[in-house]
């Protein structure tokens, strides 16, 4: 009976813990939203009047479509390069046993679990040297430096699921390498692919450090603007900047709402048990 | 002749196909990641003219304000790191079979993990700031008379980032904890441990490597907090953190043999408190986490 009570008791601060937390989450969401639709709001439960011209404001203010671009062109290269580089590396580390091996692997989680403000200065500092800085190559360069072993080991485990005697019965029956990539790994990869490039996206989109370190006034991509935008409160309508924010709100939204589909949210987060 | 050269050095295994495929990943970590890490290391021992080598360091450490921001970061990570680990555990320990609401639950972690500190920065300056729902909320239901003051100073930056790292540090838990082999926790209850000793004896040493390493990388994204640090507390004093006095330094003064030094320094304290951390987990754990993994 003691005991049935007191894991009673506990299930309750348990749910009351994560329900606060999901009313924050949910308060800090949606605060920003109604401030986004608001005309003026200053201390009641809502604002008196909602108006969607913020949006328009923000549009031009904060030079919305070249933002977008400089986004878009960043991620999509962040992705395309990061996968073209990561693929071969993450086959090699499915399929091969050398020594050291186990050395380079540390090389490789250590941009994942340095933190990047810690590099970024360096980083930018040897960026602005060779003139890459404040360019969207440089901010490109800067977050593949995570983005690529982040891919290698979210590539390796699909690579070993491959059973290896299928590519043994291909190269037995004459198949080439080119042949074998064409025909037997890439279809078979072609989930991993998607999960990997997709999480690429979601972090470059949402990548603050190295973008902020590297980029220049003319190569801010949509958080960076943010930031800037919330750092500066006071001189633009603070309706504007909450406009802002949910632009990227939003982007980030749907991009993780098709990620949920593919990868549980225990695997987004950095897996303990690899190690 | 190549292919010998690799046998006398033991890569047996590793031909040169595999080394190509390998090439331009490590090209990359070397001339992105390690060249301007050292390349930074060797900027910060390169003074002003006339100035003895260790300088860029000694001028930090010497002069009170900018080596007060040490201090100031680590009153912000410890705090926050063991808040995060204290909620992690026995929240991932008690959603490890699963719970009811569990996708809900756990989209809603994601969320802020997903959407970072700026905007969760953003976002609880409204909610939680003098005007926001939070205190309209307190204020009319009696509680309180004036706003609380939660945000632009120590407890904004100490809810901004905890938001973040909560959820990152519990989902990292939780995909650790269902890893554990189920049926170890079934034996012990049929050899007649209660669940209190279930939780004591048998998981938590099960869990405790996990739990060191959680605890180490939080404690280390922690101490490089800035974004936070700035837009939700007081960069220009309680709040003024090491990563925001290495950034100022570069790109505020120019100064980057300085910049960097600061950089070092900031690398060199997570680095030694890893070492504490891992050779704690060492002394205490030993060999509690063979053979748990289910893969």
């Amino acid at each position: 009976m003691k005991v049935v009570t007191r894991k009673s008791l506990w299930l309750l601060a348990f749910y009351m813990f994560v329900f606060g937390f999901i009313i924050l989450m949910f308060g800090i969401i949606s605060h920003v939203a109604v401030s986004s639709l608001a005309k003026v709001w200053f201390a009641t439960p809502l604002p008196p009047g909602f108006t969607t011209k913020w949006y328009v404001f923000a549009y031009k203010e904060f030079q919305l479509p070249h933002v977008m671009y400089v986004t878009v062109a960043v991620a999509a290269g962040v992705v395309f390069i990061g996968l073209l580089i990561s693929f071969p590396a993450a086959y090699v580390f499915a399929r091969k046993d050398f020594p050291g091996k186990n050395y380079l692997m540390i090389l490789y989680l250590l941009p994942i679990l340095v933190p990047q403000m810690t590099y970024g200065i360096p980083l930018a500092t040897a960026f602005s040297k060779f003139r890459i800085a404040g360019s969207i190559l440089g901010i490109i360069l800067a977050n593949l430096v995570p983005m690529i072993p982040f891919g290698i080991f979210i590539l390796t485990p699909f690579f070993e699921q491959i059973d290896i005697s299928i590519e043994s019965s291909a190269r037995i029956l004459g198949a080439g390498r080119l042949r074998i990539f064409q025909k037997i790994l890439l279809p078979l990869c072609i989930p991993g692919m998607l999960v990997a490039g997709l999480l690429m996206l979601i972090q470059t989109v949402a990548n603050f450090e190295l973008s902020f370190l590297v980029a220049g006034t003319e190569s801010q991509t949509l958080l960076i603007n943010l930031y800037y935008a919330i750092f500066a409160a006071g001189m633009r309508p603070i309706y504007a900047v909450d406009a802002m924010a949910v632009i990227y709100m939003l982007l980030v939204m749907s991009l993780l709402l098709i990620i949920l589909r593919f990868v549980p949210p225990t695997q987004m987060v950095f897996r303990l048990d690899r190690r | 002749m190549l292919r010998s050269y690799y046998f006398r050095l033991g890569f047996k295994n590793l031909d040169r196909m595999a080394l190509f495929l390998l090439l331009p990943s490590l090209l990359f970590l070397i001339i992105f990641f390690l060249y301007p890490f050292f390349y930074g290391l060797i900027l910060s021992f390169t003074p002003e003219k006339g100035k003895p080598i260790y300088d860029n360091f000694y001028v930090f450490l010497t002069d009170d304000w900018q080596r007060s921001t040490i201090w100031k970061t680590i009153r912000l990570a410890i705090p926050i790191t063991i808040l995060a680990i204290l909620w992690s555990v026995p929240l991932a320990y008690t959603m490890r079979r699963g719970i009811r609401f569990e996708r809900v639950v756990t989209t809603f972690l994601i969320l802020p993990v997903s959407l970072g500190t700026v905007l969760i920065a953003e976002g609880v300056l409204g909610f939680l700031g003098g005007n926001g729902w939070f205190n309209q909320f307190l204020i009319n239901i009696g509680l309180i008379e004036e706003p609380l003051r939660l945000t632009y100073n120590y407890i904004g930056v100490v809810i901004g980032l905890f938001l973040k790292n909560f959820p990152f540090c519990f989902l990292m838990l939780l995909g650790y904890v269902s890893g554990i082999n189920p049926e170890i926790e079934n034996s012990a209850r049929i050899l007649g441990a209660s669940p209190r000793q279930v939780f004591w004896r048998v998981m938590l040493p099960l869990m405790a490597p996990g739990i060191t390493i959680a605890f180490a990388l939080v404690f280390v994204l922690d101490f490089a907090v800035f974004p936070t640090a700035i837009l939700l507390g007081q960069p220009a004093d309680a709040t003024r953190t090491i990563a925001i006095a290495a950034y100022q330094m570069a790109f505020e003064h120019y100064d980057m043999p300085k910049a960097s030094a600061i950089a070092m320094i900031m690398a060199v304290i997570q680095i030694i408190f890893l070492a504490i951390i891992l050779a704690f987990r060492k002394r205490l754990y030993r060999g509690t986490s063979l053979g748990i993994a289910k893969g």
